[in-house]
């Protein structure tokens, strides 16, 4: 399965790498902390680990470490705007439960 | 659903501990907020995509106070309820701000004091009316940003002075955000460019904005910027370019009188042209409907260079007297250009002609000082990981109290970088005390004499206890503005003092070396000095304490023999330490000490057996026993 980017998530991130000049793609992740038990990671990748996987859609590379692929899979990648404010969604399959504010989450 | 932006690698924050930290430019003639997003500082714009909120308020008795593009179109028909170029009148006095309002047609309330406006909507302050402005800034930021904002870096003016300074403040505060820190407009620029990151150099920042200009020349030392000199001109801008070709569109269609409807556009269509001539070798300025006659009028660069090349002139005759307050032995590293202004040729070309170096023009001019703020915002906010703290000011000279003996006792060291906060814990220094003052120093100096006394306080209500029992928390705050807050608090009673104090303040750089010199050359004068004034402490604490104690104690506890023995030496301990001989006062304390040794003992066991007495054996026990 893996992981997808909706069409405008591609479009957003190919923006952001190219406005910051470098980075091969963007790492998504899980990390144990938070109010409800995981959260998200997302960064730039600068340089792969060796145990990383990596996923292409729409001509944007994803990172992810085995890891956080358990936690992951079947995750979509969304960019989202509410008013002026805007940024990315995950939509994971996985989740059991959220915190109210979605930053972190249960599987 | 929280919608996410993407990191730096390593630098995902935890869920709930990002700080949404803005960056606000609150300018004279155009507002912009700026924060990260996405790893890199951006300004937010509203929702037609607009990114500069023109500083323009209109005021109304029907409705609340409406900023921006809409206020900026009412203020033709109202311009004594609309309020722009607000900053000028910022922490200024009536009297003071006469002329110009004068010359803004703008109504000021009767009375001494701050400035206050008359308008539609009732009277209003440059504060308020800054803090309207601020209030849309903030709720841009919280739609863009998702929730409410934790802080933000306000930039004010490199020649701003401390009621200024602290206008800005009160409107900031009145608009519901929390200050981290005010920073100057030129050191903003810088940092947008990353010139903070370089061990050390210096900084011209060309600053032509809408209605005034101003040069900075920046010291980079350590990490720490320092405003060398400051020049520039406050009424000489990009407006007087556009009015300087406007003036030649009319020479040249025979000078026709025109409405104030008119003029406007006229106005309107040279700025056009001038922006459009950054790009191009010539334009046509239309005039169809802004002169009576209509038609175009065709201008070249050329032509337009040669209008306002005296106007250029002017502020490199500013960047030159500058330069020349600056004092610099070497030339300038880096010119960072700033306002919209900057961008013609002319300029960019006039400027690096002069300090013989290309001007960095990579960010948009308009933006760079809202985008340097924002960085710094974000820094300030703490959602950098540790080290990359940027220092920005250090205190020029130590700070601290006074003790007993004339002393110093200095609690935050000069060099110290700002924000700052100390404490250290003195006590009474005598039985029963229940005041303490507290006078707080600047110097590099031991004693009191030789340093400078910055105010005074007194804490009352500590309850009478021996000395050096009580506990008196002295604490020391610098905020990042250099706004010095000492308070005392006793432990006990929780009675608590304070007072707000500039240390920076009247001191110039040649006092500050001066005072630091001075306390190289002093040194061993002053070691010999707090030498005597330690052994004098010494000696009247032992006298305070063996008075006390003769008091208390003496006939019950020492023959007449031994009270006079002891009285005669305090005699002689008294008599020296009138004098300056630090090592006879430390002998005869070190005697006296001695002497009344038995007298102490004696003290001691009655108070143990006082402490027994009337205790059973019984009671004893239990308590012996667990």
């Amino acid at each position: 399965m893996g992981v997808s980017l909706t069409q405008p998530a591609a479009r957003h991130i190919a923006s952001q790498l190219a406005s910051r000049g470098k980075g091969i793609g963007i790492r998504l992740g899980v990390t144990t902390s938070g109010c409800s038990g995981m959260a998200y990671v997302l960064e730039f990748v600068d340089e792969l680990q060796p145990e990383d996987q990596v996923f292409e859609d729409h001509g944007v590379k994803v990172i992810i470490d085995p890891k956080s692929m358990l936690y992951l899979d079947g995750t979509e990648l969304d960019f989202v705007r509410e008013g002026l404010n805007e940024g990315l969604q995950f939509r994971n399959p996985n989740v059991s439960a959220e915190c109210g504010c979605g930053e972190s989450f249960t599987v | 659903m929280a919608l996410l932006q993407i990191a730096e690698p390593g630098q995902s924050p935890l869920p709930h501990q990002v700080k949404r930290a803005v960056g606000i430019d609150l300018g004279t003639t155009n507002s912009l907020v700026a924060a990260m997003r996405g790893g890199r500082a951006t300004v937010l714009p509203d929702e037609s995509g607009a990114v500069m909120l023109p500083s323009v308020v209109n005021y109304s008795a029907d409705r609340p106070p409406l900023v921006g593009m809409g206020a900026v179109e009412l203020g033709v028909h109202r311009p004594a309820d609309t309020l722009m170029s607000i900053k000028r009148f910022m922490g200024r006095g009536s009297e003071d701000a006469l002329a110009d309002a004068q010359r803004s047609r703008y109504r000021l309330a009767e009375g001494q004091g701050l400035v206050r406006f008359v308008t539609s909507g009732g009277e209003v302050s440059p504060v308020e009316v800054s803090a309207d402005i601020l209030r849309v800034l903030r709720r841009r930021a919280v739609d863009t940003l998702g929730g409410d904002i934790d802080g933000a870096v306000i930039t004010v003016p490199a020649y701003f002075d401390e009621a200024q300074r602290q206008a800005t403040k009160d409107a900031a505060k009145l608009a519901g955000l929390r200050v981290l820190r005010l920073l100057n407009e030129p050191t903003a620029a810088a940092v947008a460019y990353g010139l903070d990151s370089a061990e050390e150099g210096v900084i011209a920042v060309y600053d032509l904005g809408g209605g005034t200009f101003d040069i900075s020349i920046l010291r980079l030392q350590k990490g720490v910027f320092e405003v060398l000199a400051t020049g520039g001109d406050t009424a000489l801008g990009g407006d007087d370019l556009d009015a300087a070709l406007a003036d030649w569109v009319l020479e040249e269609s025979g000078s026709p009188t025109l409405t104030a409807g008119q003029f406007r556009q006229l106005q309107a269509a040279s700025r056009a042209a001038k922006e459009r001539l950054t790009d191009q070798q010539e334009v046509d300025i239309d005039l169809q409907g802004v002169l009576p006659a209509g038609g175009t009028l065709r201008i070249t660069r050329d032509t337009f260079e040669g209008l306002i090349l005296p106007l250029v002139k002017r502020t490199l005759r500013a960047c030159r007297k500058c330069l020349r307050d600056a004092e610099l032995e070497a030339a300038v590293d880096n010119i960072v250009m700033v306002g919209g202004s900057t961008r013609v040729p002319l300029v960019r070309e006039a400027v690096g002609e002069f300090f013989k170096r290309s001007p960095l023009i990579d960010i948009d001019p308009d933006q760079v000082v809202a985008i340097g703020a924002a960085i710094q915002a974000d820094i300030l906010a703490g959602n950098r990981p540790e080290g990359d703290l940027l220092l920005l000011d250090v205190i020029p000279l130590s700070l601290g109290i006074e003790t007993m003996g004339g002393l110093v006792e200095k609690i935050v060291p000069r060099n110290t970088t700002i924000p700052v906060s100390r404490a250290q814990e003195f006590t009474t220094f005598k039985d029963g005390q229940t005041a303490l003052a507290v006078h707080i120093l600047q110097g590099e100096r031991e004693m009191v004499s030789d340093c400078r006394s910055l105010a005074h306080f007194e804490l009352r209500g500590i309850p009478p206890m021996v000395a050096g029992a009580a506990r008196i928390q002295v604490t020391f705050q610098v905020d990042a503005d250099g706004l010095l807050n000492v308070s005392a608090r006793e432990a006990i009673t929780g009675a608590e003092a304070s007072i707000t104090v500039k240390p920076s303040f009247g001191l110039s750089d040649e006092e500050i070396t001066g005072m630091l010199q001075a306390s190289f050359s002093h040194a061993a004068e002053d070691k010999e000095a707090r030498k005597l004034a330690e052994e004098r402490l010494a000696a009247w604490q032992l006298l305070e304490g063996l008075k006390s104690a003769l008091k208390a104690d003496g006939e019950a506890l020492l023959s007449a023999e031994e009270r006079a023995a002891i009285a005669g030496q305090m005699t002689d301990l008294q008599a020296l330490v009138e004098g300056q001989d630090a090592q006879a006062i430390h002998t005869q304390t070190e005697q006296l000490g001695r002497l009344s040794e038995a007298f102490a003992a004696r003290r001691m066991d009655k108070s143990i057996r006082q402490a027994l007495a009337g205790v059973s054996l019984d009671s004893l026990d239990d308590e012996v026993t667990p």
